[in-house]
């Protein structure tokens, strides 16, 4: 079956391995994974910032891109999957002709770690990794529910984990919030880097680049020698 | 005026006190546990939000049939259309009954209409009698939480200020604590002329107002003065007492985790001929104050809150601020959403920007308001006024992001431009508005290949 990379404009210019672990992931799931070169970014950015004549834009174009392909969009980020699904279609209601591809793309779009798991006959290889913790980024959780497949996935690979104490407690990246108004972005931050080493793991995860980003700068910052890596990552083991 | 994040900074500079995380923390705990432990909870809050989205719908026939009722019930009603009318007619009435002193009841909506001050001028003194409410007056502030005023306050710092301020001998204990304000209290509930109370809800099928509190003190003041005077937010009526029933469910253990709170008056008229206690006279305000500008709109929903709190105890801005830098009585998630709403998006436009949208409000709302939804929504009315490199740098990007051929080459540039510039992939610092990212965290750079360039190399086009 043909899926879709909807790979995020972050993955692609800063963290294209995770790009490369979630292509993995899906082709040893028996996926033909696919993608659509001319997507750039879903528009989130501007559209929680409250710029909705350019995030109009970029879902216009993203949705061009999408909407003309076949299968499955996964997508290896809470928020932006949640953009696609729920606040794309809200913004385009009004714009000819792209209501009813918002409203297909928005069907067709999964996040990965639910993909993974909702998807039957997945087949998670152990990974050898490090004590490993979870962060539950917002977006994900709250507009998408997820909630227990990143750690089915974790635990299937049989890697080991400790809880996070406040997992579903935001990190302070909240997009252009942590320009806006930084020194509370930086203490909910802060908040966070002190359970992460409290937790005593040696790696953080989760779905969301963009938290991970975030919690990667704070404690590359702070100098603790914690690893940040992307719940594909993990999942795929060591890149090829 | 100062900003939020000159108020946010003031408020860091002088340490926010611990008691605020731990307060709220704590609450939100016992919220968790309050809705685990009701299995109805889900379908309470889906009825609560009807209930409240109905009222809010008909909010015109809701208001005439409560204070038709109100009035065959004995009571006096007034509709106030802005703060000073309100103040006015209160300030009146204690004036024409020769008022000298009022003891109160918790309230925010008699907060946002800043009622005490303007009795004061007039020469009433106005007390408050909730604990914690009464600590903040004593020290002379605003409440810094919509259900713990004093959230702020550790009991050594309110020992202090009893000394300071009642000339008592000092006591931490909190039992002590609270019957020092008990001691200092009771003589003023028995001799104040008035009571004002707010209104959690009133009963537009039989006009009573319910009020729900914790400390006895909602009963004595609407019972032993001789005027009782209850304030109440336009948007405040439940049709009938079974719709009361259902917000009674979903209100206190929001609010507190508990079941029900302690004490639940439902207030129908002044005393009748007969009965034992009881003013002689109730008056119900009813306070417009840029509530109606928002019927109609997305703004609307700000009518279904109940004050509970809620999103304020989970918030992670509120626990790391407190209430005061919000500069408005209503803080949190629900203040940043009212405030602008109520009072003007030109003076208060920076607290929607203030927000992470992370949606644990949301989450926790007994009647559900989108609250994320309504800030994007006034960002998207204020985007005028945001940062002018902020808004250059999102429109610059979307045009970008809708150019493909350019984006790519563009983040190919970026790719190799960020190896050169970066240690070891991380930037440190950052001019202009990235700077505010650099101050507090490192970025990482560009990886020095793109996905869609590693795309095309190893799988083609
Ligand atoms: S918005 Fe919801 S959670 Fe917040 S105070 Fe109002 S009713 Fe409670």
């Amino acid at each position: 079956m043909p899926v879709q990379l909807f790979v995020t404009c972050l993955v692609n210019s800063l963290y294209p391995d995770v790009g490369k672990a979630t292509v993995a992931l899906l082709e040893r799931a028996g996926f033909h994974v696919e993608f659509p070169m001319d997507q750039t970014c879903c528009g989130q950015p501007a559209y929680n910032g409250g710029y909705h004549n350019e995030a109009i834009d970029q879902a216009r174009q993203t949705l061009d891109v999408l909407d003309v392909t076949k299968g499955p969009i996964v997508v290896p980020s809470g928020s932006c999957a949640a953009m696609l699904i729920h606040h794309v279609p809200e913004l385009v209601a009004a714009e000819p002709g792209y209501a009813a591809k918002a409203t297909r793309v928005a069907a067709r779009t999964r996040e990965l770690t639910q993909f993974l798991v909702e998807e039957a006959g997945i087949d998670i290889r152990p990974v050898r990794c490090a004590l490993a913790t979870y962060h539950a980024s917002c977006h994900g959780l709250r507009w998408l529910g997820v909630v227990a497949e990143p750690k089915t996935l974790l635990d299937d690979a049989g890697v080991e984990r400790v809880e996070l104490d406040g997992e579903d407690e935001c990190c302070g990246f909240g997009g252009l919030f942590s320009i806006n108004v930084p020194e509370v972005s930086a203490a909910m931050m802060d908040t966070k880097l002190d359970r992460i080493e409290a937790s005593g793991a040696d790696i953080v995860t989760g779905v969301d680049v963009a938290c991970l980003m975030h919690i990667g700068g704070g404690l590359r910052r702070r100098g603790i020698p914690i690893a940040v890596k992307h719940i594909a990552e993990v999942l795929a083991g060591d890149p090829e | 005026m100062t900003t939020f994040r000159e108020r946010i900074q003031e408020a860091f500079a002088e340490g926010v006190p611990i008691s605020i995380d731990l307060g709220s923390r704590g609450r939100h705990e016992h919220r968790v546990s309050a809705a685990a432990a009701f299995p109805q909870m889900e379908e309470m809050r889906d009825r609560a939000r009807t209930i409240r989205a109905e009222v809010v719908a008909s909010l015109d026939e809701q208001l005439g049939r409560f204070a038709d009722a109100a009035e065959r019930a004995g009571s006096t009603v007034f509709f106030a259309a802005d703060a000073t009318e309100a103040r006015e007619y209160i300030v009146e009435l204690a004036r024409t009954e020769r008022v000298t002193r009022a003891v109160k009841v918790k309230s925010m909506v008699t907060e946002e209409i800043d009622l005490n001050a303007a009795l004061e001028s007039a020469g009433v003194e106005a007390i408050e009698t909730d604990l914690g409410e009464f600590i903040v007056q004593l020290a002379g502030q605003p409440p810094a939480h919509f259900i713990a005023p004093a959230i702020h306050k550790d009991r050594y710092e309110i020992a202090d200020l009893f000394v300071a301020e009642l000339g008592v001998d000092y006591s931490d204990d909190p039992v002590e604590l609270n019957n020092i304000a008990r001691r200092h209290l009771r003589p003023r509930f028995l001799t104040a002329e008035m009571g004002i109370s707010g209104v959690n809800f009133g009963v537009a099928a039989d006009g009573s107002v319910a009020l729900v509190t914790n400390e006895g003190n909602g009963r004595l003041c609407t019972t032993a003065p001789r005027i009782h005077v209850a304030v109440m937010g336009m948007e405040r009526v439940v049709p009938t007492r079974a719709d009361l029933a259902v917000m009674l469910e979903v209100l206190a253990r929001s609010a507190t985790g508990q079941s029900l709170s302690s004490y639940t008056n439902l207030v129908t008229g002044p005393r009748r001929s007969g009965e034992p206690d009881g003013p002689d006279q109730l008056h119900v305000v009813i306070v417009d104050n840029g509530r109606s500008a928002t019927l109609g709109s997305s703004a609307a929903e700000i009518l279904y809150c109940i004050r509970c709190g809620a999103c304020l105890n989970t918030c992670p801005v509120y626990r790391h601020l407190g209430g005061h830098p919000y500069g408005s009585v209503y803080a949190g998630p629900i203040g940043k959403v009212v405030t602008p709403s109520l009072f003007g998006l030109e003076d208060w436009h920076d607290l929607p920007a203030t927000s992470s949208l992370c949606g644990a409000c949301e989450e926790v709302c007994p009647v559900r308001i989108d609250i994320p939804r309504l800030l994007v929504e006034l960002r998207r009315q204020s985007v005028d006024r945001s940062t002018p490199a902020v808004r250059r740098s999102i429109r610059l990007y979307a045009s970008l992001t809708t150019r493909p051929r350019l984006f790519r080459l563009l983040t190919r540039v970026a790719a190799r431009l960020g190896r050169l510039w970066s240690r070891d992939g991380w930037l440190r610092r950052l001019p202009g508005v990235l700077g505010n990212w650099t101050q507090h965290r490192d970025l990482p750079a560009p990886a020095p290949e793109t996905f869609s360039d590693w795309w095309r190399r190893n799988r083609g086009a």
